[in-house]
């Protein structure tokens, strides 16, 4: 049986080398996970799927769902605590120092030029998203909520929110349809 | 402070709950909850605490959290360990709903993302997504105000002072969608000449 503690510093290491985005750690939780014989061939592309649609950051829910396999609730517990740990120490740290930094001259200017890349980074990463969709409705969709959200200011829970509740019902009605025919 | 830090806990568990497709949709609603609608932090410092959290180990949306529960107790007056407590708060919190969630999933082994409700679901929301991260940037560039005497439109000076640091939005917006520049890199680079050229 998998120990604890091996768990723990197994997804402490998947936590503090994941930069970015979790995408880019699939290849790396999928490595670690495989190398040490704990997830068998079949199961990965299921894990990653569900991992993927569950709410929630995929790192973390890979995690969750691995340590529970390996060791159960504990497993699962020891998992998470290990993914998030070395990301909140370091995020701390930076936190309790930078704001005593902030008003340096130094590191104002470097902020001046990290802040517009920092909003052309999200503006980039929103252009490639709706850059696939080809749909007259996925495009309603996203201007409709960038229009309520940053405009309107609702927030981003009832735009969700709405929208489940709005394609259950069309997906039910179809189905009934459907099944009526 | 603790009925704000209850505040903040249940904010961020909200926000957990709601993460659909990754680290850039927890930013989304960040903004719009806590930036937008609370108004716990201003626009540039959670610009600050974007492209600190890009910078660092750790998924981007984790670093997030972590840093604005962090930033939200600090601003409100709260002290040091108050502030860390914030930050633990806020971690904790957006991983909870993902934490009972997967469990649930695992305990019964669902297969519910091939389910056709499931997908029917995952499909609107998808472009969502693409909108609240669109909003997100829009936020940090310009403030509207929809207010009695008409509408009106401001640049988020704090952010865009003047014409160089839209010079390095266009830069880093292309870089990322053409060149496929890592964030990472983005940012060093706006480190290095935000250095050199912004006073």
């Amino acid at each position: 049986m998998v120990s604890l503690w091996k768990i723990f510093w197994v997804f402490a290491k998947i936590g503090a080398f994941t930069i970015g985005g979790g995408y880019m750690m699939v290849p790396a939780i999928e490595a670690e996970m495989r190398g040490r014989g704990w997830i068998s061939e079949e199961e990965l592309p299921d894990i990653v799927a569900i991992a993927q649609s569950a709410p929630g950051l995929l790192t973390v829910n890979m995690s969750i769902f691995a340590g529970y396999k390996l060791r159960g609730l504990a497993g699962s517990i020891a998992a998470t605590f290990g993914c998030i740990i070395a990301p909140f120490l370091t995020i701390l740290l930076i936190a309790l120092f930078f704001s005593s930094f902030r008003d340096n001259p130094w590191v104002m200017r470097i902020f001046a030029g990290v802040r517009p890349v920092a909003v052309g980074i999200i503006a980039g990463y929103c252009f490639n998203l709706m850059k696939k969709q080809s749909r007259w409705w996925q495009w309603a969709i996203s201007l409709g909520s960038i229009a309520a959200i940053a405009l309107l200011k609702v927030s981003a829970f009832w735009v969700l929110l709405t929208l489940i509740v709005l394609s259950l019902a069309i997906s039910l009605y179809r189905q009934n349809r459907r099944a009526g025919k | 402070m603790i009925g704000l830090l209850l505040e903040l806990f249940w904010s961020f568990f909200l926000i957990g709950l709601f993460t659909v497709g990754g680290g850039y949709a927890v930013i989304g609603i960040i903004q719009s909850e806590i930036v937008i609608a609370k108004g716990w932090i201003s626009e540039s410092v959670f610009t600050d605490i974007l492209a600190i959290s890009q910078m660092t180990p750790g998924p981007v949306g984790l670093n997030c959290s972590t840093y604005v529960g962090y930033e939200v107790m600090k601003n409100a007056g709260a002290s040091e360990a108050l502030a860390c407590l914030g930050s633990a708060a806020a971690s904790l919190a957006v991983v909870l709903p993902s934490f009972l969630i997967m469990l649930a999933i695992v305990r019964f082994y669902t297969k519910f993302h091939t389910n056709s409700l499931f997908q029917g679901v995952m499909s609107t929301l998808r472009p969502a997504v693409a909108g609240l991260v669109g909003a997100a940037a829009l936020a940090l560039m310009l403030r509207f105000n929809l207010g009695g005497s008409g509408p009106i439109v401001q640049i988020l000076t704090d952010n865009f002072p003047d014409w160089k640091s839209w010079a390095l939005f266009a830069a880093s917006f292309a870089a990322y969608v053409w060149l496929k520049l890592g964030p990472m890199v983005l940012l060093a680079a706006g480190a290095v000449l935000g250095l050199l050229i912004c006073a």
